[in-house]
């Protein structure tokens, strides 16, 4: 079938990284908040940097937190963008998609500098469709302060001070707390993982 | 394990890459795009793009060539230069730049830093400190528009209250440049850098006098930094990306290679 892949604009920063990471494996996504869109899409990517509150005001503008929780396709979220996926954020108190059922809270460190920046192993856990061809403990790049607990959903975690989730999957919905689209090779093998994910077929 | 950051600084300067000593006497090293392709390719963990004609002459990074090095890389990168507002910060993040990193602006008016963090995140909102060691009060300064060599002054703010001012306004990461260290290649300020790394709860990259594989090794052992930011000791081939992080690995320190993947 043929890719039509939509990055759902959350009014964050790094729309176009995600875009232009795409277009290097040769997927041309469209930047879109139209529901129709989404809902038609092959694929979508719901990405952010930034808060969870200015993600969800765009998503809420937009009419589309209810489009995004019902979607049949495969669905990746990229950083805030997994967060969204969640129940709840406690950064600023804000209510998520509820379609991956984990909270996200607050990363807790230890004694090393927040936010976590920069590149890390993640352990895979379970299983992912997203992990094939990829090294046993791949690096990927990270950029975040709050972060969603290991839990049932979790397929793969990382450490900073705690271990938390690296990536989660629930259904057709995906995970990644990392940025592929800033993770050098590894971070394109993993999205061209992604796309090929079939609708029909979501977690093969 | 969070792997230690080797971070090359591209000076730009009318859209080619430049480099001074003691930022001084900027020669032309090439055009960018080349240059960024090489690192990337020898395992960089990030760049810093730095406009220095910018912050001086109070405009704006050209914009074309943020959006040409967002296209080409798949690693974050760090633009800085002459960013004086919301919107001009806007502009480069949204063509592809993962960061944006402030230093003059934000001394001339450090509410910017709490905007720019309420806007986009503390996440992409890098403060780069020019820091330079007085003999006379045996105390380090803070300097301001050190990019053009007419306008260079020393600001009212020692490093340390400016370090504890910037993080206090939400800054995600700080740049140490050390200044007297800069281009000369004798290591970084190692004394000053633990110091700050102290006082500092946010990551730290050291900046400033990179001369060879040891300085790696030390200013991570011995001042715990993040990541460590070096320019002429990469742009003149001195030492490779690829045997600072053999190095680094062989000292035990975690550093992503990604030419021995295990």
């Amino acid at each position: 079938m043929t890719t039509s892949l939509v990055i759902v604009d959350t009014g964050c920063a790094n729309l176009n990284s995600v875009r232009y990471a795409f277009a290097r494996i040769g997927v041309t996504a469209q930047i879109s908040t139209n529901a129709a869109t989404i809902q038609t899409a092959s694929h979508v990517v719901l990405p952010g940097v930034g808060t969870a509150a200015a993600a969800r005001r765009q998503l809420e503008q937009h009419d589309l937190l209810n489009v995004l929780a019902n979607l049949q396709q495969p669905v990746l979220g990229i950083c805030l963008g997994m967060q969204l996926l969640g129940t709840h954020s406690v950064e600023g108190e804000v209510l998520g998609l509820g379609v991956v059922p984990i909270l996200t809270e607050a990363l807790n460190t230890q004694q090393f500098p927040v936010p976590h920046m920069g590149w890390n192993r993640v352990t895979p856990l379970q299983d992912s469709p997203l992990l094939r061809q990829l090294p046993s403990l791949p690096w990927f790049y990270f950029v975040h302060s709050y972060a969603m607990p290991v839990t049932s959903w979790t397929t793969a975690q990382c450490t900073y001070g705690e271990q938390f989730s690296a990536m989660v999957q629930h259904n057709n919905y995906f995970g990644v707390q990392f940025h592929p689209e800033r993770s050098g090779s590894t971070g394109l093998q993993l999205l061209r993982n992604f796309v090929e994910l079939t609708d029909a077929n979501p977690r093969s | 394990m969070l792997a230690k950051r080797i971070i090359p600084c591209l000076d730009v300067r009318d859209g080619l890459v430049v480099k001074g000593v003691q930022f001084r006497n900027h020669e032309v090293i090439g055009p960018i795009e080349p240059l960024v392709e090489r690192y990337v390719q020898a395992g960089a963990d990030e760049l810093v793009l730095y406009d220095i004609t910018a912050a001086a002459h109070g405009q704006t990074v050209d914009r074309h060539w943020v959006d040409r090095v967002a296209r080409l890389i798949d690693i974050p990168f760090t633009v800085a230069g002459g960013i004086t507002n919301v919107a001009q910060a806007q502009a480069i993040l949204a063509m592809g730049a993962d960061k944006i990193s402030i230093n003059s602006p934000a001394l001339a008016n450090p509410a910017l830093i709490n905007q720019l963090v309420d806007e986009f995140g503390s996440q992409c909102v890098v403060v780069g400190i020019d820091s330079f060691y007085n003999p006379e009060s045996h105390q380090y300064e803070v300097y301001q528009y050190t990019g053009d060599e007419q306008r260079t002054r020393r600001t009212s703010w020692t490093t340390y209250a400016w370090v504890a001012e910037v993080v206090a306004r939400g800054a995600g990461e700080i740049v140490l440049n050390c200044m007297n260290q800069d281009g000369v290649r004798r290591g970084y300020d190692i004394e000053q850098l633990r110091q700050v790394r102290q006082l500092c709860p946010v990551p730290l990259v050291a900046s400033g006098g990179a001369g060879c594989v040891e300085h790696f090794i030390d200013v991570f052992n011995q001042a715990n930094v993040d990541g460590a930011l070096a320019a002429s000791v990469f742009h003149k081939d001195i030492v490779s990306i690829d045997t600072i992080k053999g190095a680094l690995a062989q000292a035990a320190i975690p550093v992503r290679q990604i030419t021995h993947p295990s």
